[in-house]
């Protein structure tokens, strides 16, 4: 690969950078890995996997549970990565940061711990249809028990929000904005400031899913004013299992627990029990330490290379493959326009159908992800069952890009 | 593991002409199902006659994969008994996982699907249209597996 020639400008090394992940070694056949499936979960950094790993080697032991000298350290690594977290979403402090699995966790507190607590016959929660499944599926449950309605802000046919109704939608009635920071099938990036504003003048509160946004764009919450935010630590080099959600002070202490169970209480009676403080009253049971720790190492990781530059490098490759695409001959689905959007490239190529397209691509060594992408409100708004996938990271190159579409081409010498 | 073990000729020609489909009027089994992961559907449509399949159909979308196995399918059962159809339904499922070794005498075009084996997640495109098959010669109604949980 003419990895020279063929760089981003944005000032990353992506050379060095590649030398970090060791899996990025890997041969698919007499093929180099070409990983362009990011969007469903990031490789790791040696960095990563040596703070995952030294966690185990040297410290491990139960946080917050331990008078000994491993129960301290470990405690320390924990809520060390948690100040981490806080810094990296310019929270105001680590209280702010509860710890959890992933979005997919954060966004079901966010339902049930607040949702159960304030929703009720006649509120509605406000989501959007680009929403992944899991900012849909936990407020469905939550409307099940509370009677509370559930509405959708629509999407315009380049794949963007239609806020064009916005003010009937979002209302007194509306007691939750719930709302992705970045499309993980269409790559938009919403307006989450404006949102915010939106949400906060009819009294409502503002829920985003980062698990896309966190990764790619420098967020900071008290600039976007959001009053919850989770993300995924898998998706931004760090270990599955880590993963968090932030939340204004007076907005996690009016929320209620999910998880009843040890440490996340303060005192048990026969009859009631009373709760720590947040964010540990959210931290039922042993949570999954040595993955925050390495969560910790990963966001150290990516402030070293900077926000800013891994925008930039981004949007380059993904302004670079939207091209190749469209002259291609692919049928993009979401902005055409690299300036608002990530880089999860959703697409169709010449009638071949995503799997089969996925099956052929791995052959050349390319990994895409083929499917609904846990979006089958925005599949179904563009009538499609499943698109194919490319999405980048800072690991990613031009020639890449270019490999992805050389497939293509064999791809179609098959079914054309 | 190559291409060609997957994308055979006699299945690239099932997909680009795929035999039988169409709706079949007045059919008396009917069964659809589909696999929401990948957007593969498939309704089957069977006429059966004297014990026998006299007639089978199909409609759907989705891969390759899924397409070519319904096509082969309707040539496949076209005529036989109803138990030796679904006889070949539970027989294809074998060999789809990988416990039987196919006769080519018995499974005639459809051995070229025994490739898929190598290709775990497609295994469900090439056995989705035999599910439903099934379904509508035992009158089970929906051949999904799904578990419909409606909320909200």
């Amino acid at each position: 690969m003419k990895v020279e020639e063929n760089e981003t400008k944005a000032g990353l090394d992506v050379e060095a950078i590649r030398r970090d992940f060791p899996i990025l070694a890997r041969t698919v056949g007499d093929h180099p890995l070409v990983y362009l499936d990011s969007a469903a979960t990031s490789q790791k950094p040696n960095q990563v996997i040596e703070a995952e790993a030294e966690f185990y080697r040297r410290h491990n032991a139960n946080a917050h549970r331990g008078i000994h000298m491993l129960g301290e350290e470990a405690t320390e690594a924990y809520e060390g990565a948690r100040a981490t977290v806080a810094r990296f979403l310019g929270a105001p402090s680590a209280e702010t940061i509860v710890f959890t699995r992933g979005v997919t966790e954060s966004m079901n507190l966010v339902a049930q711990g607040w949702g159960r607590t304030f929703l009720s016959e006649g509120d509605e929660v406000l989501i959007t249809e680009m929403e992944h499944h899991s900012n849909i599926v936990p407020w469905q449950m939550t409307a099940a028990v509370t009677g509370c309605t559930l509405r959708y802000i629509p999407l315009t046919d380049d794949g963007q929000l239609d806020l064009s109704g916005l003010g009937s939608l979002l209302t007194e009635r509306t007691k939750i904005l719930s709302v992705t920071g970045m499309s993980n099938a269409l790559g938009t990036i919403t307006p989450l400031r404006q949102l915010a504003d939106a949400a906060h003048a009819v009294g409502a509160v503002i829920a985003v899913d980062a698990a896309q946004l966190a990764p790619h764009v420098a967020i900071d919450v008290q600039a976007l004013d959001v009053d919850l935010l989770g993300f995924s630590g898998h998706k931004m080099l760090g270990p599955t299992a880590s993963g968090g959600l932030y939340g204004k002070a007076e907005v996690l202490d009016a929320m209620t627990p999910m998880l009843g169970g040890g440490e996340m209480i303060h005192e048990v009676f026969h009859d009631h029990s009373t709760y720590k403080p947040a964010p540990w009253k959210f931290e039922g049971g042993t949570m999954p330490l040595a993955q925050q720790v390495g969560l910790g190492a990963a966001i150290e990781y990516l402030e070293g290379l900077g926000m800013d530059a891994i925008r930039a490098h981004e949007e380059e490759i993904t302004r670079y493959a939207l091209d190749r695409l469209l002259d291609a001959g692919a049928t993009v689905y979401g902005p055409k326009d690299a300036s608002i959007r990530g880089g999860a490239v959703s697409f169709w190529f010449k009638d071949i159908h995503p799997h089969d397209l996925a099956t052929i691509l791995n052959e050349q060594g390319v990994a895409i992800r083929a499917g609904h992408h846990c979006a089958q409100l925005a599949m179904r708004r563009y009538g499609v069952p499943a698109t194919a996938r490319a999405s980048f990271y800072v690991y990613n190159t031009l020639d890449e890009v270019d490999a992805l579409v050389e497939a293509l081409a064999g791809a179609e010498t098959i079914f054309g | 593991m190559a291409l060609d073990d997957i994308y055979k000729e006699v299945i690239l020609d099932h997909y680009k002409n795929p035999r039988n489909k169409r709706e079949l009027p007045g059919a008396e089994l009917q069964c659809h199902a589909n696999n929401p992961l990948c957007g593969d559907e498939i309704t089957v449509f069977a006429h059966v006659d004297g014990g026998s399949v006299a007639e089978v159909t199909f409609e759907g979308a989705g891969c390759s994969i899924s397409q070519s196995s319904a096509s082969m399918m309707t040539e496949a059962v076209t005529g036989r008994p109803v138990p030796d159809a679904l006889k070949l339904a539970a027989d294809f499922r074998s060999m789809m996982a990988g416990e039987t070794e196919p006769s080519e005498d018995e499974f005639g075009d459809l051995i070229a699907l025994k490739g898929v084996v190598q290709y775990p997640i497609r295994i469900k495109c090439a056995v989705l249209a035999w599910d439903v098959l099934q379904d509508a010669l035992t009158g089970d109604g929906d051949a999904s597996g799904a578990q419909p949980h409606t909320v909200a």
